[in-house]
């Protein structure tokens, strides 16, 4: 059976606009592709341990020693909006 | 007729060499091949015509020297998800439409140092999601073979390129068949390493557990090749193995007698044309004479694959394209405040497949519903590898077809995502597993298109895979081209 998804919800959390259209569509077709990666539970027993990496590594470490990085100017060279040495975006808290 | 830039690297570089010809003059081979013919390919995003001419220049004044590395005057294409230092690299997105990188990735550095050069960027589908380019925001590329059909994809246009002679080699990503499916589609070579043999530093994340830098090439030995330059440990990308750099060519020519191949079982069910079946199949009885023995395999749970990775990429895309949120780079679409502007932008700027795998993603990771979904995939990636140590202990090469299909219709399948995922069903197990695997053309089908035959080998073996592949390419001795060229 397909499956049923709160597709604004989802949206919300994604930070993704959706047009009404954009949203029908989404909403039966994640519902068949569900439907159809709901069959990893068919062999996903409580025995098989997970696998985040396929060659798993651990405390992969280096020398702590400074090295060269990307200049100011450089990190700043693609913003779409700057002030001096900062990233500007439209206000974060609401404002009494 | 045979141009320079229809031919290997290999001969290439014993053409150099020799002092037969100049980088320079193949160089212009390979834009006059592009002028010919891109107007409907449609492989290239970004030529790099400045740069290349002052990189062959150089290429020549070392390879004259005596000290040019083997890669050294070879034009090479890069596919547009691997980041280049002072070129735009757009994903195949509007978000990245007007992004340039202020640096290289570590494969593109390695090359640039060894004397490679760069022809442009190529077309690819949007942050590398598709399996038929046909999900880049800047159209899509024509196979060679047949321009009403795709070339695979997602790096749809680095296969095309090394297909209709624009590029001698190329880079592409492969994170659940994205090399291997188009080089198949495109009857070129097409070899995805070990995941992390070849540094991911600079590839523009999709799924950071599965993608691979992978190669494009007209032969087996120039895959080896190329992989020489670019394999070995980075320490800019922590899962990086620590592998020392290797000249991959050394043993290529030492035969598969006594190897043991094993043909997969599920990879010859309902849904694979005859045609590819047949190829295959042809291909398979090559190697008794070649003195391997041939056995049949189970991989049980490559349907299960599929399903996987279908919630574990998307889940990681979901988190790995949450930087695209206009604030450091990229489009921004204003809004009242940071949250409007973000989801705003992100509306504006992604296709409709990266739109799908992202609401998939975040569905499959959030709250009462990451046990039900992203966990258990990533227990059924146990399973896969499972699969494939029990496969291993009784078998050294693994062999089936590489794609179901051949080249399909553009637009076929643009409005069934799940027919479209389908195409990956025998590639993605070695991206869950990590293991190396490689397409190389097995003929034609009765269409005239091409047909992929997949070889696996398990971790870091791409010795054994690379010796195996060369063998049967010779024996196979495909040396089909498509038309377009021959009209050029």
């Amino acid at each position: 059976m397909a499956v049923e998804i709160d597709i604004e919800h989802v949206a919300r959390l994604a930070r993704l606009e959706l047009t009404p259209d954009e949203r029908e569509r989404l909403r039966a077709q994640l519902g068949v592709i569900l439907e159809h990666a709901a069959k990893v539970g068919e062999v996903a027993t409580a025995d098989v341990p997970p696998t985040a990496y396929a060659i798993p590594r651990s405390n992969v470490l280096r020398p702590d020693e400074p090295s060269a990085s990307l200049t100011t100017e450089e990190v700043l060279s693609n913003a779409p909006d700057r002030e001096g040495d900062r990233f500007k975006v439209p206000r974060i808290a609401e404002v009494e | 007729m045979t141009e320079l830039c229809d031919l290997t690297a290999t001969e290439l570089e014993r053409m150099l060499r020799a002092g037969e010809t100049s980088s320079v003059e193949i160089l212009a081979s390979c834009r006059s091949r592009i002028d010919a013919v891109d107007d409907r390919v449609k492989a290239f995003l970004a030529r790099t015509d400045d740069l290349a001419v002052d990189q062959a220049a150089a290429a020549d004044a070392r390879i004259a020297a005596g000290d040019a590395p083997a890669v050294a005057g070879i034009p090479l294409a890069l596919k547009d998800v691997l980041s280049t230092a002072g070129v735009a690299t757009t994903c195949g997105s509007r978000i990245l439409e007007t992004y340039v990188p202020p640096y290289d990735c570590t494969a593109w550095d390695r090359l640039r140092a060894d004397g490679s050069v760069l022809l442009g960027k190529t077309n690819c589908d949007e942050f590398a999601m598709g399996s038929s380019n046909e999900n880049s925001a800047f159209g899509p590329v024509h196979n060679p073979w047949d321009l009403s059909t795709v070339p695979g994809g997602s790096s749809g246009g680095s296969a095309a390129a090394v297909a209709a002679g624009e590029a001698v080699w190329a880079l592409g990503t492969d994170t659940g068949g994205s090399v291997r499916q188009p080089a198949s589609l495109s009857g070129v070579v097409g070899l995805k390493p070990t995941y992390g043999l070849v540094s991911r530093y600079g590839l523009i994340a999709f799924a950071s557990s599965l993608d691979t830098v992978g190669t494009f090439t007209r032969s087996v030995r120039d895959a080896a090749s190329l992989l020489s330059c670019i394999a070995g440990k980075d320490p800019l990308d922590a899962t990086s193995l620590d592998t020392p750099r290797r000249d991959y060519t050394e043993r290529l020519e030492e035969g598969i007698a006594g190897l043991r191949f094993g043909v997969v079982r599920e990879a010859f069910g309902e849904g694979v044309e005859p045609g590819v079946r047949d190829s295959v199949r042809a291909a398979v009885d090559r190697l008794d004479g070649l003195g391997a023995s041939v056995g049949e395999v189970s991989l049980p749970h490559t349907d299960y694959g599929l399903s996987a990775y279908y919630l574990i990429a998307p889940s990681e895309a979901s988190s790995n394209l949450a930087r695209y949120d206009g604030v450091r780079y990229g489009l921004r679409v204003d809004g009242s405040d940071s949250v409007e502007m973000m989801t705003k932008t992100r509306g504006a700027g992604f296709g409709a497949e990266v739109k799908r795998r992202i609401m998939l993603g975040t569905y499959a990771l959030s709250a009462g519903y990451y046990e039900a979904y992203y966990g258990q995939a990533q227990k059924v990636r146990t399973l896969i590898i499972r699969d494939y140590d029990a496969a291993f202990a009784g078998f050294d090469v693994l062999v089936s077809p590489t794609s179901p299909t051949t080249a399909f219709p553009i637009g076929a399948k643009v409005d069934d995502p799940l027919a479209m995922y389908l195409n990956d069903v025998f590639t993605i197990p070695a991206n869950l597993s990590g293991t190396p695997a490689i397409s190389i053309p097995s003929g034609l089908d009765e269409k005239g298109l091409p047909v992929g035959f997949q070889l696996t080998a398990p971790v870091l073996e791409e010795s054994r895979l690379l010796r195996a592949a060369n063998a049967l390419e010779q024996a196979i001795g495909f040396d089909e081209r498509p038309a377009l060229i021959a009209a050029v």
